[in-house]
């Protein structure tokens, strides 16, 4: 999206100060529920540092990758536009990879944990046998990703399938496959867990499907699918 | 080092660490040959395992820089989770006995495309020096030929500090920040590596290292990485044990050796 505003610029008014550049900054998302809202499942204090201080870093942090890609390119700078890819994969696919990952989840009374209905249903039921079986394969898959990363239910768009992937560190799914949409997205990074669950992934992995939200990816599913 | 036990009804405790051939057990006294066939009647099984080693100090002595909370989660579920993993890898095949810890990790790295074996035997290896990195009481400078050596490849030693924090600040996800002696280039330097990778894996020598993965910092210093990374420079690292380390590592990289021209 900001890389539209890029090419639009005069490259000769490099001179000007960035932020008059019209260059496009990324902000923190509000969420669409309170900190406290998904308990006990996911506790408030990690939904308030993760929303934050975690993904605010990554929105920052990518923000400033894109202001020195911005003036690398102006200068014609070409080895420092490569070396800036890796900050931006990281930190835009930290923002990209949250942004998803709120509208996952929602509170009980909101309807989260509850199982999807309609098509994304019978979707799940011909890839993966059944929905308790896709529970369980995204647990084991997440539960085995080493170090940080996530596990998402994604749809192929090209093989028109659903699949379950995992992604290192902030890598979005589109990595793994450039007809991949992300329907739902289970952050595996400690911090996502760390200060309720300490070490045992697997019991948070367990509790989170009480607050996922299946409406979203059932508007996801339903739309690309289309 | 983890320990190394050898069970079994024969095996005598602390010999070699080559198991599963009768040739490696030592003769003992006259010339008894051993019959291997009445002797694998008799050993019906044997088995080795890693054991989860201690910190060099009790789990509470970093506090206040390192809760003992820390530790506990740290040492007591993470550490163990490993060696605990890392033997029931060891139990299903013997393929990997016979290994020192330092070989199996190089051996199950497999050159990149690690084996299963791999994260569960690097990341006991790690922690294990991750302990002893550390000391209560510690940070401060490293003194004499380590203070030298710092100072010849880095310029100063706060240049050098600098680049360590530095590199802990910028690695991303779950990371372990080293300062090595290159074999090689026969200097030190620091060293970024991901999940489990340690620089045994490129035959270098670590001599100290950091946890950049969050479980090392979450309960007590949050999201603050840089908090973390500070605290453990000041107060936290032990020089001693790295300058042991490096007059460890002088035995194996001469240092001093004057670069004679050819010619």
């Amino acid at each position: 999206m900001a890389l539209r505003t890029l090419i639009a610029r005069n490259p000769l008014r490099a001179a000007a100060p960035v932020a008059s550049r019209g260059l496009q900054t990324f902000s923190l998302p509000d969420l669409p529920y309170d900190y406290g809202q998904l308990e006990p499942a996911i506790s408030a204090e990690i939904m308030q540092l993760h929303h934050q201080k975690h993904h605010q870093a990554y929105i920052t942090n990518f923000n400033k990758a894109l202001e020195q890609l911005d003036a690398a390119t102006a200068k014609g700078d070409a080895s420092t536009v490569v070396k800036l890819q890796s900050a931006i994969k990281f930190n835009g696919g930290g923002h990209v990879n949250h942004s998803i990952f709120w509208k996952n989840l929602a509170p009980v009374r909101a309807g989260g944990g509850e199982p999807p209905h309609g098509s994304l249903h019978k979707a799940i039921d011909s890839n993966f046998g059944s929905f308790e079986a896709l529970i369980q394969k995204m647990n084991a898959e997440g539960a085995a990703v080493q170090g940080s990363g996530w596990v998402w239910l994604g749809l192929d768009k090209e093989f028109k399938r659903l699949v379950v992937e995992t992604t290192g560190n902030q890598d979005p799914l589109v990595t793994k496959g450039a007809s991949l949409v992300p329907l739902l997205g289970i952050d595996v990074w400690e911090h996502a867990y760390y200060l309720q669950y300490k070490n045992v992934r697997p019991d948070y992995l367990k509790n989170i499907w009480k607050v996922i939200n299946w409406k979203y990816a059932c508007e996801v599913f339903d739309k690309e699918s289309a | 080092m983890s320990l190394f036990n050898c069970i079994s009804n024969q095996c005598p405790l602390g010999s070699s660490n080559k198991l599963g051939s009768f040739g490696a057990v030592p003769q003992l006294g006259g010339a008894q040959r051993r019959d291997k066939s009445r002797n694998s009647r008799r050993i019906s099984s044997i088995t080795a395992y890693y054991g989860l080693k201690s910190p060099p100090y009790k789990l509470d002595a970093l506090e206040p820089y390192m809760s003992q909370k820390t530790l506990e989660v740290h040492w007591g579920a993470h550490h163990r989770g490993y060696v605990e993993a890392l033997n029931k890898h060891l139990a299903k095949n013997d393929v990997l006995y016979g290994y020192t810890m330092d070989e199996l990790i190089k051996v199950t790295y497999n050159n990149g495309n690690p084996w299963p074996e791999f994260n569960s035997a690097a990341q006991v290896w790690n922690h294990d020096f991750f302990w002893e990195s550390m000391q209560p009481g510690g940070g401060e400078m490293p003194t004499l030929g380590l203070l030298q050596q710092i100072e010849k490849d880095f310029g100063s030693f706060i240049n050098f500090r600098e680049k360590f924090v530095e590199a802990a600040l910028t690695s991303f996800g779950s990371c372990w920040v080293w300062l090595v002696l290159k074999r090689e280039k026969r200097c030190l330097a620091i060293v970024k590596t991901s999940n489990a990778i340690n620089p045994l894996v490129w035959n270098d020598i670590p001599i100290t290292g950091l946890d950049v993965w969050e479980h090392a910092y979450y309960l007590d210093f949050k999201n603050d990485r840089a908090k973390y990374i500070n605290t453990f420079m000041d107060h936290l690292i032990s020089w001693e044990a790295a300058a042991a380390r490096m007059a460890r590592a002088q035995s194996f990289v001469n240092l001093g050796e004057p670069k004679i021209p050819v010619a």
